[in-house]
């Protein structure tokens, strides 16, 4: 099993009254709500809780890319992901990822993860989602019917900048080159292993399946909802007779929070959880899902949106409904442990993505639930797929020999050798 | 109107076609051709009308093919051909009009009249048009209609949200037009058309409804100063919708250009 703690960087001061007052969190968010000076906290303290969890045995510490998003104040997961390669060893540096569409010419995510691979000494897993339409269409202008195109053609950009040795043209329809050469190479060879975020279409399962990528569901609605949606990627890769079903082809995002008991875990958590659910989810259903976006094939499947907000609103869920209805895991560690393994073995994911800083949630309170969940549930969930132990084609391969930051001598040693 | 097919080189085109007199090729808005849409029953009246559907609308094929505004405007040369008609008059509605404009730029000697209502295709600083794109269909009639308690009733006859196949009909349907209208409206329904309009050498005649609260009359204005001789008739009690809400005018208005 591969655990990854993920932050999605939520600004934690939206007003009490954030529902009323305002009609989306994303796109046109207020902008009179953040506080830059207050802003500087919060980053290098998200920073600390993602360097915190790097020490205490997580596979990965994780970023994300959103814009102009009051869940998500991390437009540039590459600027985090290179704070966070410099303070932590060992953990992976999971990206997921660059909005690949997006990047003009898309040879900068290729260079961009190079760095960020050399940097980390070969920790990068790097993440391609096609992005949602808030933030690739709505934010950031790509006409929705074409993004797919312009999506594919990035991808195939990157993948041959990161493995054709010697300078090559690029005659593509989004992006002209005469000479592709990046400086620098990542250190994994022929590149870092990639995760694809997707949200249900078939085309992105045949994509994982046919390029050998790890299909992740970055989910807000927990494991039951979430089933249906991966069992239609293992139905399609036993349909294409695909090698093998290995759960590390698959990855998925879930809501946890851990505390002594079941009580506790309401008592400290419930707060934090509404205020995720209530406020960081309020999206105009306007923004969801620009026309053009979803492939027909897709809409067909009847794959809807996950931002398509639920008929009764997610403000009608209580607590109880939330942890019942799998949206969030909570609880003691025995309670998280047992329905961890139910939504492993459910979804058949051997990527989790553990999102255990939520909403307006201190940072001791992260830390807490963050340290029991390494201590006393991750240990006994690491042999969920035990006839799977050796397959290593979807996570980072590090370099033996890696540096830590601040090795420089001392400006005595300093003199002294720059004068022999 | 007939509902037929005729073959383009790149893909089949749908298009309605009837009535007798001056042959009118009349292109449609983002919102396609309602069934039984009054504007081309009254056209059909006084002429040869051919309206045809753009890749996506209606139950017409799809075709990746078209990406930006000069394939749109190539493919609508090539259907004009294909259907063989010799210098039509040209009626463009909203997005129709941006590439009837484009049509009429871009081959000055193919159009000797042409009609442009409540036209896409440049943008004023002063009135940003609304995100269609960003709408709910509820949230639709303000703009699009003067009389907007018909208008919501227009657009609401029919529609079943907690039917979960009428839902994903809608979304389907949504997909393909909006997908292609997209293309060249998504997200600023402009591309360049001002620095081609000085090449436009057909009569023009440029018509808005007064309430127009989509594409506001100020664009007609911005349209008239941009092309030679153009005429622009402002038809009151009209919203964007002017084709729905007052045909019988926008006909009449037609008729100062043959």
């Amino acid at each position: 099993m591969k655990f990854t703690w993920f932050n999605l960087m939520p600004w934690p001061h939206l007003p009490d009254d954030f529902r009323e007052k305002h009609r989306s969190v994303w796109v046109d968010i207020d902008s009179r709500l953040f506080d830059a000076e207050k802003s500087h906290e919060v980053y290098n303290t998200y920073m600390d809780l993602l360097e915190y969890a790097g020490t205490l045995g997580f596979d990965g510490i994780g970023v994300n890319e959103h814009h102009q998003n009051g869940y998500g104040i991390m437009p540039s997961p590459n600027i985090i992901a290179a704070g966070l390669a410099r303070r932590t060893k060992d953990v992976a540096l999971v990206v997921l990822g660059n909005s690949i569409a997006l990047y003009n010419p898309p040879v900068r995510v290729a260079e961009e993860f190079a760095m960020l691979d050399c940097i980390s000494g070969g920790r990068l897993v790097a993440g391609f989602p096609v992005g949602t339409s808030m933030d690739t269409n709505y934010c950031y202008g790509q006409i929705p019917a074409l993004t797919r195109e312009k999506y594919q053609e990035a991808h195939d950009l990157i993948i041959k900048a990161w493995r054709e040795p010697d300078p090559f043209a690029w005659n593509g329809r989004y992006s002209k080159l005469r000479h592709v050469n990046i400086w620098p190479r990542p250190v994994q060879k022929p590149n870092p292993p990639i995760h694809i975020p997707g949200g249900g279409s078939v085309e992105t399962y045949d994509f994982c399946i046919d390029n050998t990528y790890s299909y992740s569901y970055l989910s807000f609605s927990g494991y039951i909802r979430g089933k249906a949606l991966l069992q239609g990627y293992w139905d399609r890769l036993a349909q294409r007779n695909a090698a093998d079903s290995s759960p590390y082809r698959a990855g998925f995002a879930q809501t946890i929070c851990v505390a002594d008991t079941d009580a506790e875990a309401e008592r400290l958590y419930a707060k934090h959880v509404s205020y995720f659910y209530n406020r960081c989810l309020h999206v105009y259903p306007g923004f969801a899902d620009a026309p053009g976006y979803r492939t027909i094939k897709t809409i067909q499947t009847g794959a809807l949106s996950q931002y398509a907000p639920p008929i009764d609103g997610y403000s009608s869920l209580t607590w109880k409904d939330l942890t019942e209805g799998g949206h969030v895991i909570a609880g003691s560690p025995e309670t998280v442990r047992q329905r961890m393994e139910e939504m492993i073995k459910g979804l058949r994911v051997g990527n989790v993505f553990c999102l255990m800083h939520i909403g307006d949630m201190p940072r001791e309170k992260a830390m807490y639930s963050t340290k029991l969940f390494a201590e006393k549930v991750m240990p006994k969930l690491r042999n969920v797929f035990p006839e799977c132990d050796g397959d290593d084609r979807f996570w980072c391969k590090p370099m033996k020999g890696q540096v830590s930051a601040g090795r420089l001598p001392s400006d005595a040693d300093a003199v002294r050798l720059a004068r022999a | 109107m007939e509902l037929r097919t005729i073959q383009t080189h790149r893909v089949p085109v749908r298009y309605y076609e009837g009535g007798s007199g001056a042959p009118l090729v009349f292109l449609h808005g983002a919102g396609g051709i309602l069934p039984g849409e009054p504007i081309l029953h009254k056209l059909a009246a006084k002429y040869h009308v051919y309206a045809p559907l753009l890749p996506g609308y209606g139950d017409s094929q799809e075709t990746p093919a078209l990406r930006d505004m000069l394939d749109f405007t190539l493919h609508s040369l090539d259907v004009v051909a294909a259907l063989g008609v010799q210098d039509p008059i040209l009626v463009g509605h909203s997005m129709g009009g941006m590439i009837a404009a484009e049509m009429a730029a871009l081959a000055p000697n193919d159009f000797s009249r042409l009609a442009l209502i409540a036209s896409a295709g440049l943008w004023l600083e002063a009135h940003p048009i609304p995100d269609l794109f960003a709408m709910l269909p509820y949230e639709m009639p303000p703009y699009l209609f003067h009389d907007v308690e018909m208008g919501t009733k227009l657009m609401t006859a029919g529609v079943a949200l907690n039917d979960p196949e009428w839902l994903k009909a809608f979304l389907v349907m949504n997909a393909r037009q909006m997908g292609t209208a997209g293309k060249i409206l998504f997200p600023i329904p402009e591309r360049g058309l001002a620095e081609r309009l000085y090449r436009i050498s057909a009569k023009t005649l440029l018509i808005w409804g007064a309430s127009d609260k989509l594409i506001p009359p100020a664009y007609g204005e911005a349209f008239k100063k941009a092309i030679k001789g153009a005429q622009l008739t402002i038809i009151p009690k009209a919203g964007h919708l002017v084709t729905l809400e007052q045909p019988d005018e926008l006909v009449s208005a037609l008729g100062t250009l043959s």
